[in-house]
């Protein structure tokens, strides 16, 4: 397996990671910018490096673990980009490389499952997944915000105002910035399920419809419509929102990890 | 090609003094039309700022007595007597006018170091100049250069981005939480000059709406009709606090003016929408335990002022980063003009040997009239590929190695040697 475009998405995200937090600690506007688009070599990359996997294994990137965290990994990227693009903020990426980082090293340098080509599921199944995926890239930008939320209301708070406290976004914009992800992931989530039901439907034969999976993602998908009501217009907006858009990562994580483990039968890795 | 530089600033003299040598912009362009109808300068900038008044030059024929005759004609142009000028005046020439400049863009002559409000100044002053002829090949250079080292300065160190009074402080503070203040309100509580300080700030971020609220209602519709903003009665809490994102407080009272159960009705009646409270006042005007309030912000002036001499150090340890760039820039700016002075000396030179040549044929050929005319021609052609073949190489390479423009640092020197005095180009 050729490790070309691999090495060259962790050199990417690496130096991205460095640029973000020297552009942090120093407010060179050149350096920022820069950190974008390493970042964005970084996303081109990656795409390659899972085109690559899967072709080399003859399967879709999310048909193991590995393959379902370098695609989140991949997706929170993507996200964060359109999110930093789209806000022209990017004081953030100092604090979101590293979990995009984390992702992609201990998708691609973890020995890969031996696996057998997975059975076609079609288009439908595809977007479903991916939909889904990048539902929990979303939130986890939103999660990443909402704790720098935290951490900057309380250092403002407490008059503790040094040199991250002028450099980061201010308040407001954060909040915004994590309503905004949330959005992108609640209109992915939306449509990844209603796609995974769709899909359901029509094998119905082959599948059960009772899945603990079902239960958990309609809890996420209604923990973050409160959220992003309750950010926006109530007595709940700033910390307390940050606080439970922080509680709401912490149940997509069960998902991900004792839900899809001990509880479902069908949603293994994503 | 020199430059010469004659000003004075906030740390030479003092306002008094300032405010009589300060130039407006139709002062700035007589003044330049005079001192080259005098004589005295080829290109001139005027800068004038309410900390300094500069005026940079390029003389006719360099000579250190320049200086002199300018600080004569600001003393008339002012109608400021010599003596009382010439203590407070400074005069740079060449690289140190340079240097002097850059620093000035830069903000590091300033007396609120890094300032922003300089460069625009500077530009200004360029424009200003530039549009009526006043400068000239080498004064366009040298604002260019001085432009381009304040934005890398402001791009590439901190030198200016921190707030560096208690009014600007609190200002930030507030853009902290909310971002840019164009879509935000504030309340300003009294109407004195601390209140207008931080109004000014506010006006400059560009706040939407100012409500204004004093004991006096005169003074609180003087201040309101200044800046454009609304009266509200004095007192009426529960009205004057629903809207504002900012409060700015600064009243003389024994008591806290917003206690705790107002500011707890206000936000219950906001929907928690955040509240940045400025206490300026002293005794405080906002009870301590206001702060513990879900989405309130309260600082006090000593918060601020601690915020402002953080700033300041801050600021400070830029300086060296913002110094290198200055120089970077001086070294480019002296290697331009080191080339324009020095291919300028090489053509006085050939200039020069080629009325060496053709006096010095003169006299030999006299002595040699066996030869023909065609024999004269020839020698004549072999004594001008000499001469050409002895000064183009050194031109050449003048115009192509920059570490050799750099290395002759004293083309003066140079033209004393080979040039006398009134040959110099």
């Amino acid at each position: 397996m050729n490790h070309l475009f691999p090495i060259l998405s962790v050199l990417a995200y690496l130096l991205s990671f460095v640029l973000y937090v020297r552009f942090l600690s120093t407010g060179n506007k050149l350096t920022g910018r820069l950190g974008t688009v390493l970042l964005g070599l970084g996303l081109i990359a990656h795409y390659f490096a899972l085109l690559e996997r899967s072709r080399g294994s003859h399967t879709v990137p999310y048909h193991d673990l590995y393959g379902s965290m370098s695609l989140f990994g991949w997706l929170l990227a993507l996200t964060y980009l359109g999110l930093e693009l789209y806000h022209r903020q990017r004081s953030v990426g100092a604090f979101v490389l590293p979990f995009i980082l984390v992702f992609f090293l201990a998708a691609h340098l973890a020995p890969a499952d031996r696996l057998s080509p997975p059975a076609v599921r079609g288009v439908i199944f595809a977007l479903h997944v991916t939909l889904s995926i990048l539902a929990y890239a979303a939130f986890a930008l939103s999660f990443v915000l909402s704790l720098i939320f935290l951490g900057e209301e309380r250092l403002l708070r407490r008059h503790r105002v040094g040199d991250v406290v002028w450099r980061l976004p201010p308040l407001e914009l954060l909040a915004q910035m994590s309503q905004s992800s949330v959005l992108v992931g609640l209109v992915s989530i939306a449509a990844g399920t209603a796609l995974g039901f769709v899909w359901v439907d029509r094998l119905s034969s082959q599948y059960s419809f009772y899945d603990p999976k079902y239960v958990i993602t309609l809890v996420v998908l209604a923990l973050y419509a409160l959220y992003f009501r309750l950010a926006r217009t109530t007595g709940w907006r700033g910390a307390r929102a940050s606080k439970l858009c922080v509680f709401n990562f912490m149940i997509v994580v069960l998902s991900f990890t004792v839900v899809n483990l001990y509880f479902s039968h069908s949603h293994r890795y994503f | 090609m020199e430059i010469v530089l004659v000003g004075l600033n906030h740390r030479t003299a003092p306002v008094e003094v300032r405010e009589k040598v300060s130039f407006t912009a139709e002062q700035a362009r007589r003044a330049a039309e005079e001192l080259r109808a005098r004589g005295i300068l080829e290109e001139t900038l005027v800068l004038s700022t309410c900390n300094r008044s500069e005026v940079y030059g390029v003389p006719p024929e360099f000579s250190h007595e320049c200086a002199p005759g300018l600080s004569t004609f600001l003393s008339e142009f002012h109608s400021v007597r010599a003596d009382v000028l010439s203590v407070s005046l400074y005069h740079h020439y060449d690289h140190e006018a340079v240097r002097h400049l850059f620093r000035v863009a830069a903000g590091l002559d300033s007396m609120l170091l890094g300032e922003a409000e300089i460069l625009g100044q500077v530009r200004e002053a360029y424009r200003f100049a530039h549009e009526h002829g006043a400068t000239g090949p080498v004064l366009n250079r040298l604002f260019q250069g001085a432009l381009e080292v304040g934005k890398r300065v402001r791009t590439e160190t901190e030198l200016g981005t921190r707030p560096m009074s208690v009014a600007s402080a609190g200002v930030k503070l507030a853009e902290r939480i909310f971002g840019k203040l164009h879509e935000r309100k504030a309340l300003v509580l009294g109407a004195g000059t601390v209140s207008e300080q931080v109004v000014s700030q506010l006006r400059d971020r560009g706040i939407a709406q100012l409500y204004v609220m004093n004991r006096s209602r005169d003074r609180a519709e003087e201040l309101a009709k200044r800046f454009e903003g609304k009266v509200v009665g004095w007192g009426e809490w529960d009205s004057a606090l629903q809207s504002p994102d900012v409060v700015v407080s600064s009243v003389s009272v024994e008591e806290p003016l917003l206690r705790r159960e107002i500011l707890e009705r206000a936000m219950a009646a906001r929907g928690n929408r955040a509240l940045f409270l400025m206490d300026l006042g002293v005794p405080r005007n906002i009870a301590p335990d206001a702060a513990e309030l879900y989405n309130v912000y309260v600082y006090h002036s000593d918060d601020l002022s601690e915020i402002v001499q953080q700033n300041r150090s801050a600021r400070e340890s830029e300086i060296p980063k913002a110094q290198g760039i200055v120089d970077e820039h001086v070294a480019k700016f002296l290697s331009w003009q080191a080339s324009v002075d020095l291919v300028g000396l090489v053509d006085a030179l050939r200039v020069k040997m080629r009325e060496e040549r053709a006096s010095f044929i003169r006299a030999r050929m006299e002595s040699m009239k066996h030869l023909t005319e065609t024999e004269r021609a020839h020698v004549e052609k072999l004594m001008d590929e000499m001469l050409e073949k002895l000064l183009l190489e050194p031109a050449e390479r003048l115009r192509g190695e920059k570490e050799l423009r750099r290395k002759i640092q004293n083309v003066e020197a140079l033209r004393d040697l080979f040039l006398s005095y009134r040959e110099k180009p």
